[in-house]
């Protein structure tokens, strides 16, 4: 889906680099270590650990929030993840952590869970695909349009572009259905090589683009 | 929706979903603290660190990392989560690649560890697919124009992870102490090293 997420080339978040500091530690307070473990372990409850799911949550987490800290963002995927499965209610943090606080408030009931649930082939994300693949090493590809809604790894920055299948990689189970429990659909996956001016135009830095694209992502180039 | 209400801090916010959660059974304090003990303690840079000064000092070591990342960095015990299938890319002096996430921040956790703030943010995802010369020189890292500049966006479950080149004046070094040198910046490809 289109979102704050996908970030290539946005200019309107260009902005300063932020400093790299060899010491930074995993966490830097507290209580990001633990909304990261909780974030985790809220997954594994509300589907089963289904990491395109948790990606997907990411994205609907507003943009506000998305923006204003890492592991906010996570917190935020974690109660969408919660409430989609109906293990928790809407507005239960929010009055957990007024009563935290000291306050008396009420908190909502829990919901009926209604746990969504995917069919697997095991664990992992690489999987075997028998059938043949339909590019090859050499061959120029363009990136086909996509939904504006739904889960993909298709980003917008390369949607219409066209490139060259550089490498081979494992055939993968399918962000774009896998993230709606609609089917794991594996399927080959490429890397493609962009050149820097058939993305951004003929003015800008030359360097090359590798992404990785799902068969469907694809489509032979005239 | 869940949208954050101003006035909870972070803290409080975390505080209140771990109680809710472990009050469901869905969450206890000593996996949350283990999961944090991994990622404070076990995992972290100085793990892929060791596969580089490896690979500097052993070349058949080198050409199994290069041609099957995953199983070469198994042997040194790497793997798990977000490591399933690691390819690796050399830098040198004519070639220099550059890894980002521009959908969320996917990096080789087994091998660096989870991801520093400035691979998080969005200055460094919106930028480097755009213009990756100017933010590695925004860094000090200034590459000429006969270095080829190959930038991957991390889009599906492959992970890239970059050796760099071994800096010239480290013939003597021996393998921990080169690995002493090597940086998670440099095995993203933002830097190189430096003796």
């Amino acid at each position: 889906m289109d979102g704050v997420h996908d970030m290539g080339g946005r200019t309107e978040l260009f902005g300063p680099l932020k400093p790299l500091d060899r010491d930074e530690p995993a966490f830097k307070e507290p209580w990001e270590g633990r909304a990261f473990a909780i974030t985790l372990l809220a997954n594994r409850a509300a589907t089963a650990s289904n990491l395109h799911a948790f990606r997907h949550a990411l994205e609907r987490v507003p943009e506000q929030q998305y923006l204003a800290n890492y592991y906010g963002r996570w917190l935020g995927s974690a109660e969408i993840l919660l409430q989609d499965s109906g293990l928790l209610a809407p507005g239960a943090v929010e009055a957990r952590a007024a009563n935290l606080r000291g306050g008396s408030v009420e908190e909502p009931a829990d919901p009926e869970p209604h746990k969504p649930s995917m069919e697997t082939a095991g664990g992992g994300n690489m999987r075997t695909v028998d059938a043949p693949r339909a590019f090859a090493v050499g061959d120029r590809v363009t990136a086909v349009g996509r939904p504006d809604a739904g889960h993909t790894r298709l980003t917008g920055y390369v949607r219409g572009r066209t490139g060259t299948v550089t490498a081979l990689r494992p055939a993968q189970v399918l962000p774009d259905t896998a993230a709606h429990f609609v089917g794991e659909s594996p399927e080959h996956v490429y890397s493609v090589e962009f050149d820097s001016h058939d993305l951004w135009g003929p003015d800008g830095e030359q360097f090359t683009l590798t992404i990785d694209c799902f068969e469907s992502y694809l489509e032979t180039s005239a | 929706m869940s949208d954050m209400q101003p006035g909870i801090d972070l803290a409080t916010r975390t505080e209140a979903l771990e109680s809710l959660l472990v009050e469901r059974g869905l969450a206890d304090a000593k996996t949350v603290e283990t999961f944090i003990g991994i990622y404070e303690t076990q995992v972290g840079p100085m793990n892929g660190a060791k596969v580089v000064a490896k690979a500097w000092t052993d070349p058949e070591y080198k050409e199994r990392l290069l041609s099957d990342g995953t199983a070469a960095v198994a042997e040194l015990g790497f793997k798990g989560p977000q490591g399933e299938h690691i390819v690796v890319l050399e830098n040198t002096a004519t070639e220099h690649n550059v890894v980002v996430c521009t959908l969320c921040s996917c990096y080789p956790w087994p091998l660096l560890g989870l991801p520093p703030s400035w691979y998080k943010d969005s200055a460094y995802r919106s930028r480097v697919v755009k213009e990756p010369r100017a933010v590695l020189a925004e860094w000090g890292t200034e590459l000429g124009p006969d270095v080829a500049v190959k930038v991957h966006d991390s889009s599906s479950e492959v992970r890239y992870f970059i050796l760099p080149e071994r800096p010239a004046g480290t013939e003597s070094l021996s393998e921990e102490e080169l690995a002493g040198l090597v940086t998670r910046d440099a095995m993203v490809g933002v830097t190189k090293v430096a003796s």
